[in-house]
């Protein structure tokens, strides 16, 4: 009798783990796709994000007396850290990654709560940071799976306003890069101030007239360059977050699997011990009887 | 005639890839016509109309926080968001105006009634292209 019920047990374990193998297998799709969609954002994203960072550099470098505070380094007071997570999980190590360096930074760096401030994209870092009891001053939940400029637009300009306020000091942004289907990389990149022109100044730099003039340009530009470097981060974060969902669905389908060919092996084994004992029962009937 | 490739560029991808005759905006300091051959410049947009000129034809876009990068052959027009009038929603923009106007009528604190006055700026624009 025992050993009916353990079949009834190992099949019902069967059972269950290829319906979540199902489910694995259809999010694994659907990550796939949005993981295409996110990558074409990504793309034309490009084209903006090269032009306007080649006028920012041919008129950062034209000329030095069009000084903008958004492009001088000032003593550190306050850190401000912008955050890329997801909103739901299943995405392996795509929110914990960025999140315990980050965290990691924090402990290292600040001794005090005061030091410091942090603006969240999704709902898992949110929390992260609550529990922990660390100070969000601004956050955006449930942001679209393909997100566009106007989603993060006020945000973004809300987190460059704090640094023209002198709220914080500099500004350094945390997601995941996307290097391919199966390759993120947790990065970290200072934003603000924008110290490094120089590096992109060969790209193409040409000699403009200005109208009115370089510090009228800079002061509407140079907040639209760092909302653009924001948006540039979330884009490629959302590409990662679903290659990353991806990969984790699909290492779940491969253990499901995995786990239902070992289930099947062990159902089969007690189904031939089973029927091996009634055989060895009716033949000990039998010959009781003789 | 001669013309000058125009190319308009958003956040959200190419807008506009097209050779024109004549490009008129409005620019923080006054209305601005571009021909062929202009002078390299740089100038910031406000929240208006960009009018591209090709023979007769006139078509017009609805730009809102962008700028124009000005090369002899070539125009870019850098922008927050660029709409064509067959892709404005009034019925969306025309909320968006009572909207504003409701908030700028409530005093409010600075930020907001800047927030404010720029949704109806962007809103008026774009009820006035698509008309």
């Amino acid at each position: 009798m025992k050993s009916l019920s353990s079949l009834r047990d190992i099949k019902k374990r069967i059972d269950s783990t290829s319906k979540t193998k199902q489910i694995t297998k259809a999010m694994e799709m659907v990550s796939a796709s949005k993981m295409n969609r996110a990558e074409e954002n990504a793309k034309s994203f490009v084209p903006y994000s090269e032009k306007i960072q080649e006028v920012v550099a041919s008129i950062a470098n034209s000329n030095m007396d069009a000084a903008h505070p958004m492009l001088e380094k000032r003593d550190v007071k306050k850190t401000g850290y912008f955050v890329i997570t997801s909103d739901r999980g299943l995405a392996g190590a795509y929110n914990s990654g960025v999140l315990k360096k980050i965290y990691e930074t924090i402990q290292k760096r600040h001794q005090s709560t005061d030091e410091y401030t942090i603006i969240v994209v999704g709902r898992v870092g949110y929390e992260f940071f609550q529990k922990r009891g660390m100070p969000v001053s601004k956050s955006i939940l449930g942001m679209a799976d393909q997100p566009n400029f106007n989603d993060i637009k006020e945000l973004a300009s809300e987190t460059v306003q704090m640094f023209i306020d002198e709220e914080i000091d500099e500004l350094t942004i945390y997601f995941n890069h996307y290097v391919s289907a199966i390759s993120q990389v947790v990065t970290s990149k200072q934003l603000l101030p924008l110290t490094n022109m120089d590096e992109n100044a060969n790209a193409g730099t040409s000699q403009y007239e200005y109208e009115p003039n370089q510090e009228q340009i800079l002061k509407v530009l140079l907040p639209q360059y760092a909302e653009s470097l924001i948006y540039g981060a979330l884009l490629d974060g959302k590409a990662s977050e679903h290659a990353a969902r991806m990969t984790a669905m699909r290492n779940a389908t491969d253990n499901a699997n995995e786990l239902i060919d070992d289930l099947t092996l062990s159902y089969n084994r007690a189904r031939q011990a089973a029927i091996t004992q009634e055989i060895n029962e009716i033949i000990g009937g039998v010959a009781a009887l003789e | 005639m001669k013309t000058l490739d125009v190319s308009v560029v958003t956040p959200d991808g190419p807008v506009l890839e097209d050779s024109f005759e004549m490009i008129s905006c409005k620019a923080e300091n006054g209305e601005l016509g571009v021909l062929p051959g202009h002078i390299p410049m740089v100038a910031p947009l406000t929240i208006s109309s960009v009018r591209l000129k090709l023979e007769n034809d006139t078509k017009t876009l609805a730009v809102n926080g962008g700028f124009l990068e000005v090369r002899p052959e070539k125009v870019t027009i850098l922008a927050q968001s660029a709409e064509d009038p067959n892709e404005i929603d009034v019925q969306r923009a025309k909320e968006a105006k009572t909207r504003a106007e409701r908030r700028l009528e409530s005093k409010q604190d600075d930020i907001d009634f800047q927030r404010a006055e720029l949704a109806l700026k962007r809103a008026v624009n774009r009820l006035d292209v698509a008309r």
